[in-house]
């Protein structure tokens, strides 16, 4: 089912959680709501969800509004990041718990809940949980469990709030790539909320990216990494040197004040000055990680960093220590007037 | 070496000599026995002191049981409407914002606060023959003071804040998350709260009502200024023992007293035995009162 939003608007008290939003969910889609905390993701999920209501703007599933429905009409599935899972019921009541619920006419026979409530458990490989309590469990487990409860109804569409967020980094990565692969086998329009953004990336199909109740940018992950629509996004997704025209001038050319941004493996380094461009640097620090190696350096008499991303193949044809002189030159860049969010010039 | 010698150091400072430990258990103690078990033990010793067969005479005659009968009619009435009233006042304190929620925290607390005969006037400035809606109760013919809806409502106002304040910290704590995945799951308000909010507050609702009903059948001083002392028809239980206290009746006075006694001491089991399953259920109690 898809979803559209239009001018949403919500307001706590004089603080503005969403301003003016638009965005267009796609049936079927994993989508992910990227953002720092308290950029207004949560909001926006929790008003899809009908636990919270927009102060204005419109809300359609499948082109028809859905303003007057409560939470409980929306068939909506709804993960919390802390489970939220009833704590007095088994792991099966819990699942069952949607099914026990629905009025008396469309309730299944009890031999069918049995049924449904052990397929899902089944789904996500935890049907011998079956009879334990939530206390009994570990996170990860008891994530999965709210997902098979949430599914239990057949929810036309999935919202998931920092599903990963209270578990510990092995367990996150397990289970995100689990997600993925339970969305390709059922394909729910689903959309999760994250501050990571790694899991965004390697997750969603799509990624909003969110900042002070307002989209920066709507994209593939692949779009909203390798071509950032604004400053804010350069710097939330990967990391970013940045180069201000005025100590930098042939970088960021512009009339007026303005900042390049270049992401750490777009910079080319030479022992040589090849070009007028190139900006002389002294090696500072030397980090191989892997398959990567990270290079930081400075100009001279300056005190910020610019980190520079080699492939260890790049790395070994010519190594560096600290104290090397070298030259580099961008790749690859953009530049943003100071202060402004506007787009000035692309390279 | 820094790590062990700071360790040993607090060792050392929560590590008091044997004397004072043992000073500190006597002291506690004693006080324990002064001030608890001797006057409990008094109420029992004296109680029986002519025997079986008085005690029993005591509690079986009419207005004993009259007043037995009243304590257990007004305990009846408030436990369930403070019951009522302290899951509505937590649940609104606990799940939703709103302004002037200090305000009816502070409010509830008014009753610990005030002094019981004070709540007893109060009701007989609003109610009594010269109160605001005297006249009025008396055209219409509704006798509240010096009867049994006087008792109730004084008592109902003393005993307020024993559920309430038992449930506010405890569905603080437990947030609405777990209703929010209810209602989100399809479950009505009523669903939710009969198969989600109730099973999670259970035992702290248990201890709060233990708490309340014995607040209810012990309480003296609001309802001595609202009742009148009428015998047979307006005393309680505590107001009979004072009135038996009163005509040097002794034996019938602390039989009587020894069934609010053992009240005290039942109440405290099932406190004890509802503590001990609510750390069972992993659902601790968070007391607030």
């Amino acid at each position: 089912m898809s979803i559209t939003i239009t001018n949403l608007n919500k307001q706590f008290g004089t603080y503005k959680a969403l301003n003016d939003i638009n965005l267009e969910v796609n049936s079927g889609e994993l989508l992910a709501l990227l953002g720092p905390s308290g950029c207004g993701k949560t909001s926006l999920l929790r008003i899809i969800g009908g636990l919270d209501v927009g102060d204005s703007g419109k809300l359609l599933f499948h082109g028809e509004d859905v303003e007057q429905r409560n939470a409980r009409e929306r068939n909506v599935g709804f993960v919390f990041q802390h489970y939220a899972l009833f704590r007095h019921m088994t792991v099966f009541e819990n699942v069952a718990f949607g099914l026990r619920v629905k009025p008396k006419k469309e309730r299944h026979k009890e031999s069918e809940i049995k049924r449904r409530v052990h397929e899902l458990l089944n789904l996500i490989q935890l049907d011998w949980l079956a009879d334990r309590y939530p206390s009994q469990l570990s996170g990860g487990q008891r994530q999965r469990i709210a997902l098979a409860r949430a599914l239990a109804v057949e929810p036309k569409i999935l919202l998931l709030d920092e599903p990963f967020g209270a578990l510990d980094a092995q367990v996150r990565k397990e289970l995100r790539r689990w997600l993925r692969r339970l969305h390709d086998d059922l394909h729910i329009t689903s959309i999760f909320v994250t501050h990571d953004q790694e899991e965004a990336l390697e997750v969603a199909d799509r990624v909003v990216v969110m900042n002070k109740g307002k989209i920066e940018q709507i994209g593939t992950p692949d779009e909203v990494y390798a071509a950032p629509a604004t400053p804010f996004v350069y710097q939330f997704i990967g990391s970013v040197n940045l180069f201000h025209s005025r100590d930098h001038a042939p970088w960021a050319e512009l009339h007026g004040d303005a900042v390049a941004y270049v992401r750490p493996h777009d910079i080319e380094i030479s022992r040589i000055q090849q070009n007028n461009n190139a900006l002389q640097v002294e090696v500072k620090l030397v980090r191989a990680i892997g398959s990567v190696v990270r290079v930081e350096v400075a100009t001279e008499g300056s005190s910020e960093f610019i980190e520079i991303e080699l492939s260890r193949e790049r790395f070994d044809t010519s190594p560096l220590v600290n104290g090397d002189k070298i030259f580099i030159r961008p790749r690859q860049f953009r530049v943003f007037a100071t202060g402004e969010q506007n787009e000035l010039s692309a390279a | 070496m820094s790590v062990s010698s700071h360790s040993l150091q607090r060792k050392i400072s929560t590590h008091e000599s044997k004397s004072i430990t043992l000073l500190l258990i006597a002291i506690a103690l004693g006080y324990l026995l002064i001030f608890l078990c001797l006057p409990l033990f008094a109420v029992f010793y004296e109680a029986f002191s002519k025997g079986w067969k008085l005690y029993l005479e005591a509690i079986k005659e009419p207005d004993a049981l009259s007043a037995i009968k009243l304590t257990l009619i007004t305990a009846s009435i408030s436990v369930p409407a403070n019951l009522v009233f302290g899951i509505a006042a937590a649940w609104a304190i606990a799940k939703f914002e709103f302004h002037g929620k200090s305000l009816l925290i502070t409010l509830i607390d008014l009753p610990f606060a005030v002094s019981p005969v004070v709540s007893g006037l109060v009701y007989v400035l609003l109610f009594g023959a010269n109160g605001w809606f005297g006249p009025w109760l008396q055209e219409h013919d509704i006798k509240l003071i010096f009867a049994v809806p006087g008792i109730v409502l004084a008592t109902i106002f003393v005993t307020f804040p024993f559920i309430a304040r038992e449930l506010i910290p405890l569905m603080q704590a437990q947030g609405k998350d777990e209703e929010e995945a209810a209602i989100s799951l399809g479950a009505s308000g009523w669903q939710t709260f009969w198969r989600v909010t109730l099973p999670n507050i259970k035992w702290g609702l248990l201890y709060g009502v233990i708490l309340c009903n014995a607040r209810a059948m012990g309480e003296f001083g609001a309802v001595s200024v609202v009742s009148g002392h009428i015998r047979g028809m307006t005393n309680t239980m505590p107001l009979h023992v004072e009135i038996l206290y009163n005509e040097y009746n002794f034996v019938a006075a602390f039989s009587v007293a020894s069934l609010l006694a053992l009240l005290a001491l039942v109440t405290l089991v099932i406190k004890s035995l509802v503590e001990l399953q609510a750390r069972r259920s992993g659902q601790p109690l968070h007391h607030g009162a």
